[in-house]
């Protein structure tokens, strides 16, 4: 039986308020908060960046795992803002968290699903008995335009999942992918910021591969909307997923445990991964959790997780998802533009 | 306008800066952070090993540097301060995520990830061990 | 031990847009000479004290440069101690006399340290301290002298008032002495409300960054009443090290350094800190100058603050403290300040620091620190 072994996310401190955006541009607040269904996002500190993220999430989930890093065999890290774009933030992480020399390492990029890939590379090497445990991350310090509707919500944050065969807290029973070749989302090379195509990203890109996805997840392992007690989804804002939920027929109270996006933004690659370790943070024995991330470009993937008895016990070791969306600071948006331009 | 960062220099030190491993004397049993090449306790007769420290500590004592060196401006005004390891040695570096009342002689802290120096926009960037109050 | 110093020079101290490294050791050197009543060819060699002219004005190899200038061909060293290269090349000099090799020697300390900016030259100065494991995290030497500062207010209740008592007294005596960069009076006032540099430290808690030379001659005590009258001579000298790192001393509050080497300049002479008549005392920072009045025995630790409020450091006090005008008014061009407090000690006992003189002085101290306490040199000179 493959699975989680040991989880953990990191939120940056500071936030600030879409009504502090909004004043700025002139923009109408409240049409913003409904319209995205969100409140506030996180905002990185100047010396934060995706490395030091997803290094506090890997310590959250080496707390709660109790292995000896040393025994991690691989690292994969996805983001859309790693530090280098040659020099793998996952060499960074594994030094900071003691994996000596032994594992293999690489950083990918799928916009936003660069995590959940990760997942299922790891667990790859896992069956195939190539290594131990495997460490994935999907961590982001995202930017985007001043003045862009984007601005509302690219956040900061990262969660880190320890897969492996022994002591897992949650069974990964399966996972599901579809990929095509869609541009929704984009940033050509050494661009400072991404480009999107505006409604395109909605029916065409983030609802076909999150619905595809989810609906082949279901029908590969024979399970129904029933047997899931919670879902999460990408959360680039507090509408889609909603949405996705509607269009699958799902109750939309199982979204609300993982439901991270509202207080802390879209943390792009670190998005569905938050909304399952914090869903994994109240999560009872026995319950059965669907996660599909989303990632512009674009693709999808799905994953069916139950909940073992361990969790109760090893989920003491770590700090929860609420914990960091709880320990927040407000900046005003001209600290929040110092902090993200560093002028 | 900052200093380039030697890229030996810097890596040499990743182990016992980003892990917080210090040396202890087998010989006199004293730990050091940062670590020690030679005991300076025991001398030759020292006999010195890797030791991972606990990132927990306290504030001895502090300020805040408001006029930075070459390469920190952008960050001032931040917290330094010197913190005593709940393992016993005592370092400086910098304190993060604090309010005004977090700056107190006895504040416990804890160590986390950050970028320390980025070499401008073609360098190396540096990352290190700094405080937050716990 | 008794060396004399038969002859005295320095520049003004300040601002030097005009003047490189070589300009101003030249004419702290050619000064000193004169004084002397010697030809540049009596000279048996050269130690000159600077901290950091490769970072400064990037050139090495400063001491022959000198030897260059001067046209003279003798032993030229450079002497290294941060912010004590001065005091060092004062010990140097004054060894190469005790160990008969050398009769008579130039012993001269500057430093240029305006040709950067206030970043490159916080960064240059922190080669001072632990590069690894202070400089690495962005410390700078006010955030040091700061940290030592409230743990001084912690331990003892040093008051910020005490300390800027410092700097008033300080440039007080500024504004008598021709080579100060400060020549004006301020109040404790200005002092607390200038601008922060490093919590508790302000602007006007901190020596200045300044351009400036000293220079001294040196001479065998049984020559120097060939060449001038009143020669003035060292009687004691002593100096310590400490760990490099602030973080790595046994007490924030102390600087073991100047106490040992205080303890071994008086055991030579057999004098105690009550037969001292003046001293004068690294003061790159306030807090500096009342840990450094406890580390010499002027006080009990944990009192430095009191003497300040008692003005027992003024000029007509029981224990004349800086009467230059300190680092902190004449200004700390590193590697000159040492042999610059020299230059004042043997003014004031040769009877001849005018508006500064203390009565009667006979015998006084002058204490240079490295660093926030890595190296401690102190001298003892009487009349």
């Amino acid at each position: 039986m493959i699975g989680i072994v040991g989880y953990g996310g990191y939120i940056p401190r500071f936030r600030i308020k879409v009504e502090e955006i909004a004043a700025v541009w002139g923009a109408n607040a409240n049409s913003f908060k409904k319209g995205l269904n969100i409140e506030e996002k996180s905002v990185p500190s100047m010396d934060e960046d995706t490395a030091t993220i997803s290094v506090e999430a890997a310590l959250n989930a080496l707390k709660m795992a109790g292995i000896d890093p040393k025994d991690i065999g691989a690292i994969y890290i996805g983001s859309e803002s790693h530090p280098y774009a040659v020099k793998p933030t996952s060499t960074i992480v594994g030094e900071a968290i003691g994996c000596g020399m032994e594992y293999t390492s690489a950083d990918t990029e799928f916009a936003c699903k660069a995590g959940t890939a990760g997942i299922q590379m790891v667990m790859g090497l896992i069956q195939g008995g190539y290594i131990k445990f495997g460490l994935a991350i999907g961590s982001d310090t995202a930017q985007s335009k001043p003045g862009d509707a984007l601005e509302y919500t690219a956040a900061a944050g990262g969660a880190a999942f320890i897969i492996g065969k022994d002591g897992i807290v949650a069974e990964l029973e399966g996972t599901y992918s579809c990929s095509s070749d869609t541009p929704d989302f984009w940033r050509r090379d050494t661009v400072e910021y991404p480009s999107h195509g505006g409604r395109f990203t909605g029916i065409p890109a983030y609802f076909k591969h999150t619905i595809s996805a989810t609906k082949g997840l279901m029908e590969k392992l024979s399970l129904k909307n029933s047997d899931f007690d919670f879902i999460v989804f990408h959360m680039p804002n507090g509408k889609f997923p909603l949405n996705a939920a509607k269009m699958l027929g799902f109750d939309a109270n199982k979204l609300t445990p993982g439901f991270v996006v509202k207080k802390i933004g879209n943390t792009y690659s670190g998005s569905s991964l938050l909304g399952l370790a914090a869903t994994l943070d109240i999560a009872k024995p026995g319950q059965r959790i669907l996660i599909t991330s989303y990632g512009s470009g674009a693709g999808s993937d799905a994953f069916s997780i139950k909940v073992t008895d361990l969790i109760e016990e090893k989920r003491q070791n770590a700090k929860k998802v609420q914990d960091y969306i709880d320990n927040k600071e407000y900046v005003t948006y001209a600290r929040y533009t110092r902090l993200r331009r560093g002028i | 306008m900052g200093h380039e960062s030697s890229i030996p220099l810097f890596w040499r030190l990743i182990k016992p800066r980003y892990q917080l491993i210090g040396t202890k004397c087998t010989t006199c049993g004293n730990i050091f952070y940062p670590p020690k090449y030679l005991c300076p306790v025991c001398r030759k007769e020292g006999k010195l090993e890797d030791i991972k420290l606990k990132k927990t500590g306290k504030i001895i004592t502090f300020s805040i540097v408001r006029s930075a060196p070459s390469g920190f401006e952008k960050e001032a005004p931040y917290p330094v301060a010197i913190i005593e390891l709940d393992d016993g040695p005592k370092l400086t570096s910098q304190i993060v995520d604090w309010k005004e009342e977090d700056l107190k002689i006895g504040r416990r802290v804890e160590a986390c990830f950050r970028r320390i120096y980025t070499d401008g926009k073609e360098g190396i960037i540096n990352y290190g061990l700094k405080f937050r109050p716990i | 031990m008794k060396v004399a110093i038969i002859g005295i020079g320095s520049t003004n101290f300040g601002e030097h847009w005009d003047q490189n490294l070589r300009q101003l050791a030249i004419e702290a050197g050619s000064k000193a000479i004169l004084d002397a009543n010697i030809r540049g060819r009596d000279l048996d060699a050269i130690y000159l004290g600077n901290m950091s002219a490769g970072r400064f004005v990037g050139q090495e190899h400063v001491a022959a440069m000198i030897s260059g200038e001067l046209g003279l061909s003798i032993p030229a060293v450079r002497v290294e101690g941060a912010c004590a290269s001065g005091g060092l090349a004062l010990r140097q000099g004054l060894f190469s006399i005790l160990s008969g090799q050398h009769d008579i020697v130039l012993v001269g300390g500057a430093e240029k340290m305006t040709d950067l900016m206030t970043d490159g030259v916080t960064s240059s100065l922190m080669g001072a301290a632990d590069q690894e494991w202070e400089s690495y995290y962005g410390v700078t030497f006010p955030s040091l002298y700061a940290m030592i500062a409230r743990r001084h207010m912690h331990e003892f209740g040093t008051t910020r008032e005490q300390m800027a008592k410092v700097a008033v007294k300080n440039h007080h005596n500024g504004t008598l002495n021709p080579v100060a960069q400060f020549k004006k009076e301020i109040t404790v006032e200005q002092v607390l409300n200038s601008t922060m540099v490093a919590d508790p430290l302000t602007l006007f808690d901190c020596s200045p960054i300044t351009d400036g030379a000293a220079a001294l001659i040196l001479c065998k005590a049984e020559l120097a009443k060939k060449y001038v009258d009143d020669p003035v001579y060292i009687v004691g000298s002593g100096q310590a090290s400490d760990t490099l790192a602030l973080h790595d001393r046994k007490s924030l509050t102390t600087l073991d350094a100047t106490v040992k080497a205080a303890q071994e300049a008086y055991k030579q002479t057999g004098l105690t800190p009550k037969d001292i008549d003046l001293a004068e005392v690294h003061d790159c920072f306030t807090i500096a100058e009342i840990v450094a009045t406890e580390d010499l025995g002027f006080c009990k630790k944990g009192e430095g603050g009191k003497l300040l409020d008692e003005n027992a450091t003024a000029i007509g006090g029981r224990i004349p403290i800086n009467t230059s005008g300190g680092l902190k008014a004449v200004g700390h061009p590193v590697g000159a300040t040492g042999i610059k407090q020299a230059v004042e000690m043997v003014l004031q006992l040769r009877g001849k620091a005018g508006k500064r003189q203390v009565k009667d002085a006979k015998t006084g101290l002058i204490h240079n620190v490295g660093g926030s306490g890595a190296t401690a040199v102190v001298h003892i000179f009487s009349r």
